[in-house]
């Protein structure tokens, strides 16, 4: 045991330094606009950007380093959860030092706004990036990123000319050859609320009872899962969001799933899509850098960066996509407003629960 | 003379009346923030949202209660046999590997379950390569990886060292007195085996599954990992899914009621019943001859299938994504450690304060403090992160708002220690006080007649003989903040990020393969100080 104590007290004084190592970091991002009010140094606020985020570092730490390199304003981030980051800025109220809240899936940014966080912003900029269905009506968060749930198949086993709509497969055509995702995914419980806003709450029960009949194995932990339970055949068709099959098959091109996209008929109510999304913090003591920051992620440089990076789609219209998602054509989408996924999420999870989809 | 001897005991007392009763009201200070939590969720219980509860009621908590009914006692018998049979063949028979199996077996106690839930879906899925071979090679189809067995199994692998350990701590320091006596009456090896060994450690036994349970009963990964609902995810369900945060405190409610019951029975096990070894003679192990090799096989595929499969596993990933791998690892690596070395001193600390209030004041007051505060290792870490954050914040923003005093209670590194400390006492207290029940009263009397008292008597007494018990409890503690994610992501500070927040920032993505590198990591540093310690401990016995 005294052996383990000289260790202890080791990284004891090691965790010191490296405590020391964040203040000047800190300190640094101050010092090239020396005029503004310097704030308390310590919950990492100078007077660069504090962004909380439930992306991945992987895909937002280039484009905070891109912002950075052409503007000079540091942005500092804290990674979590959407959920717990929102109970984080409630709980943190007007201290906080959060400004910039991105995240996933239109529920969270709904409810984001719905706890009251998120500050309105009038900008010319992102209303002409950003089409009216992917923001929010009264303008507390942004689309920066459209994520489509579509129909994936095995165009061999279930070939296209058999798929048509999402309600579709529900049919007993497809009895032990569909693969989904849990309910408990935040994109399965969006796809189902805007379901529900379209098509009404009994008939969304009675398609999801429907699916649950068809499926070839347990609901499965996520998209991946998926994707390969179509590879190997235990079944033909199943529900993701496309970039997990642009991640697969760049990974392994001759993997043989495809795209479908379906609801396309005339009077189709188009593809299921989802954003991520982000908002300027109510007590951001900076909401004109904030704002700022997040025009410049609506606009050209930054949106080829985060969709083509992710494989996702841009939110901005005018920002081409990625070359490999090209190959699977346009689409026409599902013009719902997305906030519309948080006002009924509550509801398609409780519709989930009792059409027995776990 | 017999003046002087009374004269004597009226000094001593007044002193050891004191100096305990200073050690209960430290327990009692350690016990504070736990009621923090406690106090979150009983506040929940007043605000019930008779919708949402009316919802679950029907079409939730029936299957999660039976699901998690059935997870725990699967678990629970799973580890405590492989766990005592482990420790039994380690510490009281010879085989072949034996010396090696003894600190090998313990090291599945680095690889977090969500890992290797993760990675035996991977390895055993119908996807999976393995699973495809078979199927066209000989056409032979796995049976669901994805079910209750196959959680059962992977729990228990990842779990059943916390049994091992204490198993082995106790069959190791019962002493021969014991057995031989038992042979002495005539009984054969087994029947002294199960007469006298297993009584004898069936309190360390019972220690260790009650934390196997409460870890299971805690465990949102892995059993999301196999879309099996327990009240975590029922929990998660109503944060995330429904939006309220009071029916997820509420849940947990209900589950500290299943925490409260399995600590009763617990409780029951070890009641009026003396533990104190019989000298300290070692016990002689049996040489299992020929049938050796059987155990020898046994162990080894325990170690293959809880260890070397799954880092095979996540190396033959992360071998895809080595160019992931950056300067910001080390600084990932270097918070882990430091996080998880603060934590473990802390917090076995504290488990000494709380155990030894226990057993010098015996009493209400104090088997309430060691209740409270062992209770969180019960709980998910993710509510316990809102049941103590949030609390403090809104607090420190109240004091803020309403007299512009900044607290800083909160975005430094003490709230995330004492965090740790609410949710991992238990791991702590287990080994802790369970070193302490060894020491026999008499012993304690006999140095205090001689006037051995205080912190003299701590480090000349206690000390020497609960070294080991500190040990295992602060690697117990290290490897376990090493794996922990939810309260790390909540309240570490900025700039202290962990390789398990890069592990939850690749898998929120589904970046499963480039999430094997952090992962691996975790493995392989937990390791080093579980492979410190045992194989010294090892070697020592």
């Amino acid at each position: 045991m005294r052996k383990l104590l000289l260790p202890a007290a080791i990284l004891f004084a090691l965790s010191a330094c490296s405590g020391q190592d964040t203040a000047p970091a800190t300190g640094d991002a101050a010092a090239p606009s020396a005029g503004e009010s310097a704030d308390t140094g310590a919950d990492g606020q100078g007077d660069g950007l504090v962004v909380y985020t439930s992306r991945n570092e992987q895909l937002v730490k280039p484009l905070f380093d891109r912002y950075t390199e052409e503007t000079g304003v540091e942005i500092t981030y804290m990674t979590d959860k959407a959920p717990p980051l929102m109970e984080r800025l409630k709980a943190e109220g007007s201290r906080t030092p959060a400004d910039v809240f991105i995240t996933v899936d239109a529920g969270n940014l709904w409810q984001a706004a719905n706890m009251d966080l998120l500050q309105p912003i009038e900008s010319e900029v992102l209303e002409a990036n950003i089409p009216d269905n992917l923001q929010d009506p009264e303008n507390r968060w942004f689309g920066l990123s459209v994520r489509a749930r579509t129909i994936i198949h095995n165009p061999e086993r279930a070939p296209a000319s058999e798929l048509s709509t999402y309600e579709d497969l529900a049919d007993p055509k497809w009895k032990g050859r569909l693969c989904l995702r849990t309910s408990g995914a935040v994109y399965n419980q969006s796809l189902v609320a805007t379901m529900m806003a379209t098509l009404g709450e009994e008939e969304t029960e009675r398609v999801v009872r429907g699916w649950v009949d068809n499926l070839a194995a347990a609901p499965m932990a996520n998209d991946n899962a998926v994707i390969e339970a179509i590879a190997s055949g235990r079944c033909d068709v199943g529900i993701t969001n496309t970039y997990y099959l642009g991640r697969a098959l760049k990974q392994d091109p001759e993997l043989p799933v495809t795209v479908f996209w379906p609801n396309q008929a005339e009077g189709g109510r188009g593809v299921h899509v989802n954003v991520s999304g982000a908002g300027v913090v109510k007590h951001s003591d900076q909401p004109q850098a904030a704002q700022a920051f997040i025009e410049w992620l609506s606009g050209g440089t930054a949106q080829e960066l985060f969709a083509g990076e992710n494989l996702e789609y841009p939110a901005n219209p005018e920002v081409p996509m990625a070359e490999l998602i090209q190959a699977w054509g346009e689409y026409r989408q599902d013009l719902i407003n997305v906030s519309q996924a948080g006002a009924m999420q509550a509801e398609a999870v409780k519709l989930m629960d009792r059409a027995g989809y776990r | 003379m017999q003046a002087t001897a009374e004269h004597l005991i009226r000094q001593d007392r007044p002193a050891t009346a004191g100096a305990a009763r200073w050690w209960v009201w430290l327990a009692v200070l350690l016990t504070l923030p736990s009621l923090i939590p406690l106090l979150a969720t009983a506040g929940a219980l007043l605000r019930p949202d008779a919708e949402i509860i009316g919802h679950l009621w029907r079409y939730v908590l029936p299957q999660v209660a039976g699901n998690t009914f059935w997870l725990l006692l699967w678990v629970g018998a799973g580890t405590a046999v492989l766990g005592t049979a482990l420790a039994a063949l380690v510490s009281l028979c010879e085989f072949p590997g034996r010396r090696l199996f003894a600190w090998l077996l313990v090291l599945p106690l680095a690889m977090p379950g969500y890992v290797l839930a993760v990675a035996f879906i991977g390895l055993f899925d119908y996807s999976s390569p393995l699973a495809g071979w078979l199927r066209d090679g000989i056409g032979w189809q796995l049976p669901e990886i994805r079910s209750r067995a196959g959680l059962v199994a992977v729990l228990t692998l990842t779990l059943y060292p916390y049994v091992y350990l204490v198993a082995r701590e106790a069959f190791a320091s019962q002493g021969a007195r014991a057995m031989e006596a038992a042979r002495a009456l005539g009984m054969g090896p087994w029947r002294a085996f199960w007469r006298a060994s297993v009584p004898m450690a069936r309190p360390w036994i019972a220690g260790g599954v009650l934390l196997v349970l409460m870890e299971t009963l805690a465990d949102f990964g892995a059993v999301s990992a196999f879309n099996y609902d327990t009240f975590a995810t029922a929990i998660y369900k109503a944060w995330f899914g429904l939006f309220s945060t009071d029916t997820a405190l509420q849940i947990a409610g209900v589950m500290l009621l299943v925490l409260l019951a399995l600590v009763g029975m617990e409780v029951v096990t070890r009641r009026r019943q003396a533990f104190t070894a019989i000298g300290t003679a070692p016990a002689a192990r049996r040489p299992l001859g020929r049938r050796g090799w059987w155990a020898t096989a046994a162990c080894s595929l325990v170690v293959l299938l809880a260890l070397l499969l799954p880092l095979g596993q996540l190396g033959w990933y992360a071998s895809g994504h080595l160019a992931d791998h950056d300067t910001r690892y080390f600084a990932s690596i270097r918070n882990a450690l430091s996080l998880s070395a603060m934590a473990a001193a802390l917090t076995t600390a504290a488990a000494f304060v709380i155990a030894l209030a226990a057993r010098e004041r015996p009493g209400p007051l104090t088997t309430t403090t060691t209740r409270i505060t062992t209770l969180g290792y019960g709980l998910p870490g993710s509510l316990l992160a809102i049941g103590l954050y949030v609390p403090v914040a809104s607090f420190s923003t109240w004091v803020f708002e309403r007299h512009g005093i900044e607290l800083l209670l909160e975005g430094g590194l003490l709230l995330l220690l004492v965090a740790y400390g609410i949710r991992f006492l238990a791991v702590a207290h287990a080994p802790v006080s369970g070193g302490l029940l060894r020491i026999r009263p008499s012993l304690v009397e006999a140095s205090r007649s001689m006037g051995v008292t205080g912190a003299r008597q701590l480090c000349r007494v206690h000390w020497p003989l609960l070294r080991g018990s500190f040990a295992t409890a602060a690697l117990l503690v290290f490897v376990d903040t090493m794996k922990e994610m939810p309260i790390t992501l909540m309240m570490r500070p900025f700039g202290w990020d962990t390789l398990a927040t890069r592990v939850f920032e690749l898998t929120s993505e589904g970046e499963y393969a480039r999430a094997a590198l952090p992962s691996l990591a975790i493995a392989l540093v937990g390791l080093v100080p579980v492979i410190a310690l045992t194989r010294r401990r090892g070697n020592a016995a």
